[in-house]
């Protein structure tokens, strides 16, 4: 290594590897991994969202995670979005085609994808 | 892609409570759920919360899990990484009030009590990146101040703004280290050195041990800045051979960082050369004395050499050499990244930015602590500490090591810092804090460290080598009830003396167990000498054992638990302890289910 380009290149690469320990994160996206949610499809939708926040360029903002059974079942996948000073969004038949909308409109430009959602948005 | 992340505690601490078994049983686990692409397990340095070891906090979530075993492992891979359940039993959840249930997900580390109060600079990276892996150093900001040192900062500018920063010498002494650096560079040589102390002697303290284990790429690069700083190409970080982690993750990284040429020629194509050797020590305690330990490393016998000359003039293989404790040098890169304000701003007047302390003893959570300058005794024991377990009275603080005093109850709203500890007779040191109740007797205690500096003492000087043995001998006639109050006056007048007349710190700092204990605890000495009573009932030679005859009820379980057989009585009768017999081991009264017996 002979330039800080080169520290800066190693720095960017690694920075999205990490930045999950940070814990400071402005958006938490839960999304319901319990054995319904599962049956539902809900692991290919945790996998989207996971891989679309990282390809946006949100990882430091947001975070994603999993929680249990939400209650209503029938919904699954369920996907909550929380966020400091606004009301609790939730969507629901979620799939990894709708998580590539709520990525870019509502975690990107912060605008709820009222369409998804069974919360009033 | 990596959703979340299970990062697991590989400190020394963590490890000896079976850390290792974990990190394979979380791997084949998530390997079986078919996580594998989803979950990354990661091994780093100290958490700080030793006492409930081994530790697992399971990121995003920030959740914490503590004394995790291996039968755990598939059930916090189940539950919450498969179905994002928190594993509530396990979940570390002391925010300092009741928890509700559906809370507990959302209480992140930085909530709980002990982490809430403390401040990690020196720590940062401690528990939260992998030790073994540059890249996630670098992720944290890691070598960017040894560029920018390199590229935009002369010697001079780097020196002044640690010099602006306030930063002084962690290893016990207090002295600034931008003065220190100065120092050096202002000496012309062929040849100067780098040195990092990693010889932590102090019974009880961890806090080089955990940095270096936790983060040794910050070391690797403060050494380099430092040599940058003054003028040195050649670095030695002299460690002791009793830490493998530390040594093993250390090695790793300063091979890492020359691959990636980081350490070696032509840093950053700046024309700076630099590299690093490491050196094992063998434990000797006066090591850790600057002189005696670039004697080790020049390869004779560790033994002091007076001052002047300084280090800074002639110092290793008779160059000029700066020498900096592991602490001091883990607070470098951040000074250089963040600036001198970054650091100054935390702390007292005179002593700036944070300080790590060990906590142990007699304290509910035993583990690694970093404050800002000027919290409390009372804060760093009650609140981050969790207080003495038991219900036992908080009696004492012992700080400093066998160099160090001891803080009573009565000065626990003192502020941390250098000056408030000297000025009551006290000392920093490099961080060990021992924490002792009302059942440690003080007597006791200044005799354990004695013993520990006539063990360590190397015998170089008589002051230290024959003054620390008859003070400790004195100790022994104290606790034995033999003593006189001319002998009390005698020990403190051979106390002075040795602190007047030894040649290095070891010897000079020796005595000031004793001087600590005699100022706050005399009380506890006359009653040793004059009433023959040990009031803690620690010392033996002054303790009886006695039964209280109306609270005996005969049941003979002390007389069948005693290994010398001396309790004699009859069954539902009222027994009694012949104390010519007695060895005093206490076993009848932790027994005794009547609370029959006392000490006396």
């Amino acid at each position: 290594m002979k330039s800080l380009a080169e520290l800066a290149a190693i720095r960017e690469k690694m920075q999205n590897k990490v930045v999950i320990r940070d814990g400071s994160s402005e958006i938490r996206v839960v999304v319901g991994m319990a054995t319904c949610g599962i049956a539902a499809g809900a692991r290919p939708v945790l996998n989207a969202f996971v891989e679309g926040v990282n390809e946006a360029g949100l990882a430091d903002k947001v975070a994603v995670t999993q929680t249990g059974c939400i209650g209503v079942c029938q919904f699954e996948p369920i996907v909550e979005v929380f966020e400091a000073g606004k009301e609790k969004v939730t969507y629901a038949h979620m799939d990894a085609e709708k998580v590539k909308r709520v990525i870019q409109e509502h975690l990107k430009n912060g605008k709820p994808v009222a369409e998804y959602a069974i919360t009033n948005v | 892609m990596i959703r979340s992340q299970v990062l697991i505690c590989g400190g020394t601490g963590c490890t000896s409570s079976g850390s290792t078994v974990l990190v394979e049983e979380f791997e084949n686990q998530i390997a079986d759920k078919g996580l594998a692409e989803e979950v990354k397990v990661v091994k780093t340095g100290c958490f700080g919360l030793c006492a409930l070891g081994p530790v697992v906090i399971i990121y995003p979530d920030g959740t914490f899990y503590s004394k995790v075993k291996k039968e755990d492992v598939e059930e916090i891979v189940s539950e919450h990484l498969l179905k994002g359940r928190v594993v509530e039993r396990l979940a570390y959840t002391d925010v300092g009030h009741e928890v509700k249930e559906e809370d507990i997900k959302n209480i992140s580390l930085n909530d709980t009590t002990f982490y809430k109060a403390q401040k990690r600079v020196a720590l940062r990276n401690c528990g939260v990146i992998d030790p073994e892996s540059i890249d996630e150093y670098i992720a944290m900001d890691g070598y960017a101040a040894l560029g920018k040192v390199l590229t935009e900062m002369t010697p001079e500018q780097v020196i002044q703004v640690i010099k602006d920063s306030g930063l002084r010498g962690r290893g016990g002494g207090g002295f600034p280290t931008g003065l220190k650096w100065e120092f050096t560079s202002k000496n012309q040589a062929d040849q100067k050195y780098v040195v990092c102390n990693a010889d932590e002697g102090d019974p009880g303290a961890f806090m080089d041990r955990s940095v270096l284990e936790g983060d040794p790429h910050c070391i690797v690069e403060a050494m380099a800045i430092c040599g940058y700083a003054t003028g040195a190409t050649e670095g030695y970080v002299y460690v002791r051979a009793e830490y493998p982690i530390a040594v093993a993750r250390l090695k790793k990284a300063i091979k890492d960082a020359r691959e990636y040429g980081l350490l070696g020629k032509n840093i950053f194509d700046s024309g700076f050369d630099f590299n690093l050797h490491i050196r094992l020590g063998a434990g000797a305690f006066v090591c850790g004395e600057e002189t005696a330990l670039m004697t080790s490393i020049e390869g004779n016998r560790g033994e002091p050499r007076p001052r002047p000359p300084y280090p800074a003039v002639k110092g290793l293989f008779g160059k000029p050499t700066t020498e900096n404790n592991v602490e001091t040098f883990a607070n470098i890169p951040q000074i250089i990244f963040k600036g001198a304000d970054f650091f100054n701003s935390m702390g007292t007047e005179k002593s700036k930015g944070t300080k790590v302390f060990a906590l142990g003893g007699k304290i509910k959570n035993t583990g690694l602590v970093e404050i800002p300058m000027g919290t409390t005794l009372r804060d760093i024991i009650e609140v981050i500490g969790g207080g003495v377990p038991n219900g036992k009275k908080f009696k004492a603080a012992q700080t400093g090591g066998p160099s160090g005093g001891c803080i009573p109850a009565s000065l626990m709203d003192t502020e941390i810092d250098y000056d408030n500890l000297t000025a009551i007779g006290c000392m920093m040191g490099s961080g060990g804090l021992i924490v002792m109740d009302e059942d440690n007797c003080m007597v006791d205690i200044a005799k354990f460290f004695l013993n520990f500096t006539v063990d360590e003492s190397c015998g170089k000087c008589s002051p230290c080598r024959i003054g620390t043995k008859r003070m400790l001998e004195m100790l022994d006639k104290i606790t034995e009830g033999k003593a006189t109050l001319e002998d009390l006056d005698e020990l403190e007048k051979l106390a002075y003396y040795i602190k007047e007349n030894s040649l290095c710190g070891l010897g000079q700092t020796a005595p000031n167990p004793v001087l600590a204990t005699l100022r706050f605890f005399k009380d506890e000495y006359i009653a040793h000498i004059v009433d023959k009573k040990c009031p803690a009932g620690v010392c033996k030679a002054l303790l009886n054992f006695k039964i209280e005859a109306d609270k005996c009820k005969g049941c003979t379980l002390c007389a069948k638990k005693c290994p010398v057989g001396a309790i004699v009585g009859t069954v539902k009768n009222p027994h009694t302890i012949d104390t010519a017999k007695c060895i005093k081991c206490g076993v009848c009264m932790s027994n005794c289910k009547f609370d029959a017996i006392i000490k006396g």
